[in-house]
């Protein structure tokens, strides 16, 4: 019974703050593979010990001491990791240790914003960032990242093993940067957290429209950016923004898990709670000069949120929120939402000659939602023909299940009229 | 540890000549003055672009000598800077300061040393 509540509080602690342990070994050794093994090794002591010995009154900060100690074990062992590790100066921390060993709970930093910034560096590939803060600071194993991804195991462990060898011998340090530099190094890693939400809100390819898991790590991820920095603006509108997109979950599939469309949506079942947290955070995330485009696609969110149906959303608000966010960001992608939601202020027809301009776009060549949205306008417009030719060239293009299946309904029901 | 930045200019086929509106000779002056006085410069040099020669020793021994660099490519290294600082971090910071980075690009690399683990 006490056995079974003991290795119940290790995984406890190890659920919460794995990641945190992690993150302290390997700010205090400046190396990955070095924090990875005696993060490991201490949970397996805490295993073997506290079922016998009962649960210490501070587990992190002994789970912090045993990992340490075993560290210095290693070095001590280990002449050719001693010589490594004497190059990034770890002699110097040891003669003085940041965290005392009774150190309670709270006492100890949360290093993970140093964590946050190494895996998302800029000299490391966008796959290999996002590979690495699911893998060390979402702690998913390396097969639920590789799941993740679509890719093998093998492959997802060989770019795990490549990026961390890029950290190492290139030395990625582990640090937070400067206030004058938070500015060009935080996007990257907001961008990584987004690209984890994004894939688990619309699964790139496969059965199911949504990887609700993916999602759900994201959210965690930008809570713990959220809780380190709590005055960037933008981390607040990212939180936000995936809060006020995933409160719409349970309404976005239907009982066959086929894709239902926002204009479709039983908004009664949107999560009126992360509605609500979501607006309360996007407030301060749009207060101030230079907003920026997580804010404002949150306040976009926010007002889909706010809708009792589709027609009567604030088109005109939304609108003007794009046309915020296309200066911020002139992407085409940008671009095309604001086509969509010009055609919903003021008509189908004003919105076609915005999507056309589009069509030759270089990123935007082999995007399905362009010809799927053309063939909405052309559908509402009554021009059937087009319509359908256009929804057959978007679901040449898309690959998602759910995501075809709703093509086709609508090429179904031109066909009907 | 020490980062050799590699100073990519846009190769003389490619351009014709150097570009009139390149860095000036004030402006690499004066990020050599920084990154001496900063003490952290090993070495560091501009390198002729208007020649460069290619060896090669085939597997029986020939020796392989051709005009131009061994790659025809866009760039060329026109200079390099081999510094001692104590992070990638440091190494950018200095890269971007780097009169070349602002005409061509700066490549950042490591001097290799065994891989222990």
């Amino acid at each position: 019974m006490n056995g079974q509540r003991a290795t119940r509080s290790v995984e406890a602690v190890f659920r919460e703050d794995r990641s945190r342990l992690l993150a302290l070994l390997a700010a205090r050794f400046g190396d990955l593979d070095l924090a990875e093994e005696t993060t490991s090794e201490a949970i397996e002591a805490a295993l073997r010990r506290w079922p016998v010995d009962g649960v210490p009154d501070k587990p992190l900060a002994w789970l912090l001491t045993t990992a340490r100690r075993k560290a210095i074990d290693r070095i001590r062992r280990d002449r050719a990791y001693a010589e490594r590790l004497a190059a990034l100066q770890v002699e110097s921390d040891r003669a003085a240790p940041t965290v005392p060993p009774e150190a309670g709970f709270g006492d100890i930093p949360d290093e993970r914003l140093q964590l946050f910034f190494t895996c998302c560096h800029p000299a490391l590939s966008a796959e290999a960032r996002a590979a690495l803060t699911l893998r060390f600071l979402a702690d998913l194993t390396t097969s639920e990242v590789a799941r993740a991804f679509l890719v093998p195991t093998a492959t997802m462990a060989q770019r795990i093993v490549r990026a961390k060898r890029k950290i190492r011998t290139a030395r990625i340090p582990f640090r937070v940067p400067g206030p004058d530099e938070l500015p060009a190094r935080l996007p990257s890693v907001l961008r990584v957290v987004y690209l984890v939400f994004t894939e688990g809100y619309a699964a790139s390819s496969g059965g199911d429209l949504m990887r609700p898991d993916l999602a759900e790590e994201a959210i965690r991820l930008a809570r713990i950016l959220h809780r380190l920095l709590p005055g960037e603006r933008e981390v607040t509108g990212l939180l936000a923004l995936l809060l006020l997109t995933d409160a719409r979950r349970a309404a976005r599939t239907d009982a066959a898990g086929g894709q239902v469309l926002l204009e479709d949506q039983d908004r009664a079942l949107w999560d009126a709670d992360l509605i609500a947290e979501g607006q309360r955070l996007v407030v301060p995330a749009l207060t101030g000069p230079g907003v920026g485009p997580y804010a404002v696609q949150a306040a976009i969110a926010a007002l889909h949120d706010e809708a009792t149906d589709f027609e009567t959303t604030d088109w005109p608000q939304i609108t003007a929120l794009y046309d915020v966010l296309f200066q911020i960001d002139p992407s085409p992608l940008i671009a095309l939402n604001r086509a969509v939601a010009i055609a919903m202020r003021d008509g189908p027809q004003a919105g076609l000659p915005l999507l056309d301009a589009l069509a030759d776009t270089e990123e935007l060549r082999g995007y399905h939602l362009l010809p799927a949205a053309r063939a909405d306008l052309l559908r509402r417009l009554g021009r059937t023909t087009e319509a359908a030719a256009a929804y057959r060239a978007a679901l040449d293009l898309a690959s998602n299940e759910p995501e075809r299946a709703t093509l086709i309904r609508r090429l179904a029901t031109l066909a009907g009229r | 540890m020490k980062y050799l930045l590699l100073i990519n200019t846009p190769s003389p086929e490619s351009t014709g000549e150097r570009p009139a509106d390149g860095p000036t000779v004030e402006e690499f002056m004066a990020f050599d003055k920084a990154v001496s006085d900063a003490g952290v410069k090993l070495d560091g040099n501009a390198l002729d672009i208007s020649n460069a020669t290619t060896v090669r020793v085939r597997v029986d021994g020939e020796r392989v000598v051709t005009d131009g660099p061994f790659a025809e490519t866009r760039e060329i290294v026109g200079g390099y800077y081999l510094i001692d600082v104590p992070d990638l971090d440091a190494a950018l910071d200095w890269a971007a300061r780097c009169p070349g980075a602002r005409y061509g690009t700066v490549e950042v690399r490591t001097v290799w040393e065994p891989d222990l683990s």
